[in-house]
């Protein structure tokens, strides 16, 4: 299996997501450069947090027109696994390879802390190793991560069960003391349509090793794992 | 010389917590009487040799591909050129 993780100008949670997957997963990865033209031989495509090109203009925007995106919208074209996390999720929103968009928190205040997340959809190349319903706890450093999508795109991707994960309380529960930042109906992570990529703003890439004092974050990469076996 | 003066909003119905807080920083001023404070942005644009019909083109063509976000904005542009055309 060999993933790439791609580093944009800004980029920062490339080498997290580098050591999850080389030391945790024990599996090949390589950091691609956004300037590369071409993601033929990988087996899925990592966008880590960061922020890109400073966040200049809105979050994303720029690096979606990095020579890269061009490869990534091909390989998500081709059915090819996508993943993006915080800053990834934005460029792929940006990319218009995930629906919606994402705002300013409604707190308008940047959040850093553990989250809980409730599995909506454990059918998937993101979620297989995750029980229907389970609750992952997984942190959020973000300070736009409001997830806005307009009624008619929400009811499809809800009616697709294209929402992977909802910010809930402990109980598994999501109500607007548990959103961080204001996301429509608590989303926290969606896929598209086809079901090959996915965007979250919570950090799998931090929580993946006991030192880190959670290691649901391992479900999340370990599913692509075990999901990209089974079919190559 | 053209140039554009873009404005870009958030889409009507979208939720400004920004605009939201300096509407309650004004009523702290005591600056009554303000409904909503919506924020945007601000984008000027300076053409060189570009027909204004060209320049309007290409604005709008910026203004779809990066300027806004259509998920989430709407945008405005007025034209001025040097004579004041």
């Amino acid at each position: 299996m060999k993933f790439a993780v791609i580093v944009f100008p800004g980029s920062n949670c490339d080498h997290d997501c580098y050591y999850a997957l080389k030391h945790a997963l024990k599996q090949d990865v390589e950091f691609v450069w956004h300037k590369e033209a071409s993601l033929s031989h990988y087996d899925a495509i990592i966008l880590p947090g960061g922020f890109s090109y400073g966040d200049y203009l809105r979050t994303g925007a720029i690096a979606r027109f990095s020579p890269v995106m061009r490869a990534v919208v091909e390989f998500a074209n081709a059915g090819g696994i996508v993943v993006g996390i915080c800053n990834g999720f934005q460029v792929l929103c940006e990319a218009g390879l995930l629906p919606g968009a994402l705002m300013r928190n409604d707190s308008l205040k940047f959040v850093c802390k553990f989250v809980n997340l409730r599995v909506e959809n454990s059918d998937t190349a993101f979620t297989t190793l995750c029980g229907p319903g389970e609750i992952l706890n997984i942190p959020v450093a973000h300070a736009e991560g409001l997830y806005y999508a307009d009624s008619v795109t929400l009811e499809s991707v809800k009616r697709n069960n294209q929402v992977l994960f909802r910010y809930t309380d402990e109980s598994g529960e999501p109500n607007s003391e548990s959103n961080p930042n204001g996301s429509l109906d608590n989303i926290a992570g969606v896929m598209n349509e086809r079901g090959n990529v996915m965007g979250m703003m919570p950090h799998p890439d931090r929580c993946f090793e006991e030192v880190l004092t959670s290691t649901d974050g391992a479900k999340i990469f370990g599913s692509m794992v075990e999901w990209l076996s089974e079919r190559t | 010389m053209i140039s554009a003066r873009i404005h870009i909003t958030l889409k009507s119905g979208i939720l400004d917590p920004q605009g939201k807080t300096v509407l309650h920083a004004l009523e702290n001023l005591g600056i009554q009487g303000v409904d909503e404070v919506r924020i945007g942005k601000l984008i000027d644009m300076d053409f060189g040799e570009v027909t204004k019909d060209r320049a309007e083109e290409l604005t709008h063509e910026a203004c779809k591909k990066l300027l806004a976000n259509p998920v989430i904005e709407d945008y405005r542009i007025e034209l001025v050129s040097e004579d004041g055309g």
